[in-house]
């Protein structure tokens, strides 16, 4: 585009947005560089704050009619550079559109707007004993919008499931400016499930300006139970064994020796010093509670805990809760910098991927703190480095990447939930084959034949919408006999 | 008339084909594909008049022979099975490590994993568990030019890639023949109780079923049936006694067999079988159309109905709700899907851009 176009453009989402709708200033967009994941960093040509809908088609239609990439954001907590800003393109801000729209406690339905912030939901219910259940750890700050786009999850989405669980109907604005409904108010539309295939596409096939959600009403009570081991080892023998048990709790987390002493210097959660920390939680009506929380603490001590507390108080909850939430921050306590990794494993290679780490930790020298959700696998270990030393920080990358090998090997994932957008999607050549990714890319292609949403993301090569897909080529892993394809 | 008598090729006078494994089901589709044919693909035949009718129906593909369960998983609680295997296969082999898909479908000694996909079909234990688009975690695809794809993974949590698995569930075979499925699995309930509690009136029925969802009870699963209501309870004695004392506050409570789970599949016999969706508030307004129906209290309800189904369809959406209907009548099957249907006609287009797979059997034609 030729800058006289480039100033007429914005002229006119100004006159859409208003004069305090639309950010064009080098010094305020540097704002919106980057998302919470800081190592990328793209200066927008432009940031769009819409309050309704109606704005964000127009702005949309513009970029659509301009071709003019555009990146959708929240409150810019993602930690896979999802929101990174597009080079020559604009980033639409949902922030102002923060309304809660409907609240429909009978139906246990909420309508929000994307820029409602997700402990907002809750507070908005708690009072009639509701809750909105997905809790990632950045949950009084991250927006609904941004949890859609990222289908995010939380430490007890073990028993009540993801952001995708929780999303009945969505309003979308297409990226050639249309809006479409998928979903509702009631459940199996009629259609494809377009809302379960949005969820989660990390702001390639449009932006949601209106979410239904399901709330969930709050469990008689909950008892929080806190298990010192020797060993992150032993503590996943336990945790396989409350699975085996046939138990399925509200969430089991876990930390490691260096996790729990940063948690415990940024927050003094009172956790006991040990080698191995797990946080098994369970929810539900009180007799059931706690006629399986007795058989939680048998199977953790027959695993070799060697103290046991449950949480008495809402209060003590809180504060066992608040030292797991603050992990990843917490590593500033005990390292100048840290890579946050997001991997998933089978649940049983717990044991075998931890003695890899602990390998990998020996070779480079570079401390890693472990924390999981150890009920599902998700585990996100913390590379600790110094960038001040030469060398380490790359080291750091390449280790934090080598650990998501090792989960691709084992049948994993590359990540659990913070996505892969900037970050990982050199990564997904080695999670899937060639025609895998084509054929999520039709599903792109149906929404967005001129890649202009997010475009950059997730995919390590665009495919080009028309272009003819090949034949069909086992991936290399495949071939090696390390995966079958499932 | 008996389901089981009717073989898949006699229903549409189509070849049926079986293959063996993943690749004789991207040559056979290939190869229609690449020759106009349209493709039916078939698991237990259960639920083959569900639909419109296909425009044109010269193979049809079952999945008899693709009936392995390739991975049980159990310590991960995961499993990963192909197409054609029998529900009642699949979680008679789960049940040996105390384990099941959380879900009650419709004939499960017939229907397959891969028909139960298609057609969506998750039943009344969705209410605790999720549904299908819940359960399930990973699947490959072999789409109508042969090409194999897989979506999602083993692992229950993952975000890498677009939710495939979800587009595929409910999408009545017409993106793909769904080849293999994995699934996050349950443990078999310590104990089960079914209770019962009669209730007079319709507006009785929704009272109790929205008093117990708004209370801090957890049932498994709750249909209304025609004059009552029926929950399902699971997990330790203690907990299932605590409940019911709870659950004796709505109204006189009976322990009941566990037969009434299967009052869905009982509406099937005579007449024209309906789906039909509402809010759990609107459950009473919405059985008063009907003298023999079950609604799940996730507000999914299934009828009989014989009268005037465009009038129904029209009461049904003006309530937020949607009327599908499962065989037997002229009509449109579907309804209207909405401002998305263009979209769907997009995504079809991408996946399928000659219609062979299951042509205008899906909703707007597609």
């Amino acid at each position: 585009m030729n800058p006289s176009t480039v100033l007429e453009t914005l002229d006119e989402l100004r006159g859409i947005l208003g004069p305090h709708g639309l950010i064009s200033s080098s010094e305020e967009l540097r704002t919106y560089e980057c998302d919470a994941l800081t190592n990328f960093r793209v200066i927008p040509s432009a940031v769009a704050l819409p309050d309704c809908t109606e704005q964000v088609q127009a702005v949309v239609r513009v970029c659509h009619r301009e071709r003019i990439p555009f990146v959708a954001r929240g409150s810019g907590t993602g930690l896979s550079g999802g929101a990174l800003p597009v080079a020559g393109g604009i980033v639409i801000c949902l922030a102002r559109m923060k309304r809660i729209l409907e609240v429909d406690l009978p139906n246990a339905r909420v309508v929000v707007e994307p820029g409602v912030i997700n402990l907002d939901v809750t507070g908005r219910v708690a009072s009639a004993n509701y809750f909105y259940a997905p809790d990632p750890s950045s949950q009084s700050v991250c927006s609904i919008g941004g949890n859609v786009a990222e289908n995010s999850g939380g430490a007890h989405c073990l028993k009540y499931g993801f952001t995708t669980t929780h999303v009945l109907g969505l309003e979308v604005v297409l990226p050639d400016g249309s809006l479409v409904h998928f979903g509702g108010a009631t459940l199996d539309t009629p259609g494809y499930d377009l809302a379960g295939v949005f969820v989660g596409s990390e702001g390639t096939l449009g932006i949601a300006t209106k979410i239904t959600l399901r709330i969930v009403k709050r469990p008689e009570c909950v008892r929080t139970l806190l298990a010192a081991f020797h060993s992150p080892t032993e503590a996943g023998a336990a945790v396989s064994g409350i699975i085996a048990a046939g138990m399925l709790p509200a969430a089991i987390e876990m930390m490691d020796n260096l996790a729990i002493k940063a948690a415990e210097a940024a927050v003094h959660a009172n956790y006991p010093e040990c080698g191995g920390l797990l946080l098994v939680e369970l929810d539900g009506p009180v007799a059931e509670v706690d006629a399986l929380m007795t058989h939680v603490d048998e199977i953790c001590r027959q695993h070799g805990a060697w103290e046991i507390r449950v949480a008495q108080s809402e209060a003590e909850r809180a504060l066992v809760w608040k030292g797991r939430k603050a992990a990843f921050a917490a590593m500033g306590r005990i390292s100048p910098n840290y890579i946050v990794q997001d991997g998933v494993i089978p649940r049983t290679s717990l044991p075998q991927i931890l003695s890899e780490i602990d390998q990998l930790s020996s070779e480079t020298g570079l401390r890693v703190a472990n924390v999981f959700h150890a009920g599902d696998g998700n585990l996100h270990p913390l590379v600790l480095y110094d960038r001040r030393i030469a060398g380490q920080e790359k080291a750091a990358e390449r280790m934090s990447e080598r650990i998501l090998e090792l989960c691709i090997e084992k049948g994993g994932s590359i990540t659990g939930e913070h996505g892969v957008g900037e970050e990982k999607k050199h990564m997904m050549s080695k999670m899937f084959a060639e025609p895998d990714l084509d054929t999520m890319q039709r599903v792109r292609c149906a929404f967005d034949p001129l890649l202009l949403s997010n475009p950059t993301k997730v995919f390590p090569r665009t495919r080009l919408c028309g272009e003819k897909p090949g034949e069909y080529v086992p991936h290399p892993l495949e071939v090696a006999g390390v995966a079958e394809r499932f | 008339m008996s389901r089981a008598a009717l073989s898949n090729g006699e229903r549409f006078g189509a070849a049926v084909v079986e293959p063996a494994d993943e690749q004789e089901v991207a040559s056979i589709l290939r190869n229609a594909n690449e020759n106009g044919l349209g493709v039916i693909p078939t698991g237990g035949g259960t639920k083959l008049d569900w639909g419109n009718p296909p425009r044109r129906a010269d193979v049809m593909l079952s999945t008899r022979r693709l009936n392995r369960i390739l991975e049980h998983a159990w310590a991960d609680l995961t499993v990963t099975v192909e197409a054609g295997c029998t529900v009642a296969e699949l979680q008679h082999t789960l049940a040996q490590h105390g384990q099941r898909l959380a879900i009650d479908p419709l004939w499960p000694e017939r229907a397959t994993i891969g028909g139960i996909l298609s057609t969506n079909d998750s039943g009344s234990l969705r209410l605790g568990y999720g549904a299908l688009r819940d359960l399930i975690i990973g699947v490959t695809l072999v789409l109508a030019d042969g090409t194999i794809a897989k979506s999602g993974g083993k692992v229950v949590k993952n975000v890498a890639g677009y939710d495939l698995p979800k587009l595929a569930t409910g999408g009545f075979g017409t993106l793909g023949v769904i080849a293999r499925a994995v699934f996050r699995l349950h443990p078999l309930p310590r104990n089960t109780r079914t209770l019962t509690i009669a209730v007079e009136s319709a507006n009785a029925m929704q009272r109790v079923i929205l008093a117990i969802l708004n209370a801090q009870l957890v049932p498994a699963a709750m249909q209304a049936r025609n004059g009552s209501v029926d929950i399902l309870l699971e997990g330790t004695l203690d907990g299932i006694a605590a409940q019911q004392s709870a659950i004796k506050e709505f109204g006189e409570v009976r322990e009941g067999s566990p037969d009434v789970w299967k009052a869905r599949e009982e509406l099937w016999g005579e007449g024209t079988i309906v789906k039909f969706t509402t809010l759990p508030s609107q459950m009473a307004a919405a059985s008063a159309f009907f003298s023999s129906f079950v609604i799940q209290a996730t507000g999914i309800g299934y009828a009989r109905f014989d009268g005037d189904l465009e009038g129904l369809r029209r009461a049904m959406e003006q309530g937020g709700g949607s009327l599908v209907i499962l065989g037997g009548t002229t009509l449109d099957a579907w309804g209207s899907p909405g401002d998305a249907l263009p979209l769907m006609r997009a995504v079809k287009a991408q996946f399928d851009p000659k219609g062979t797979l299951n042509p205008g059997r899906f909703v707007g034609g597609i």
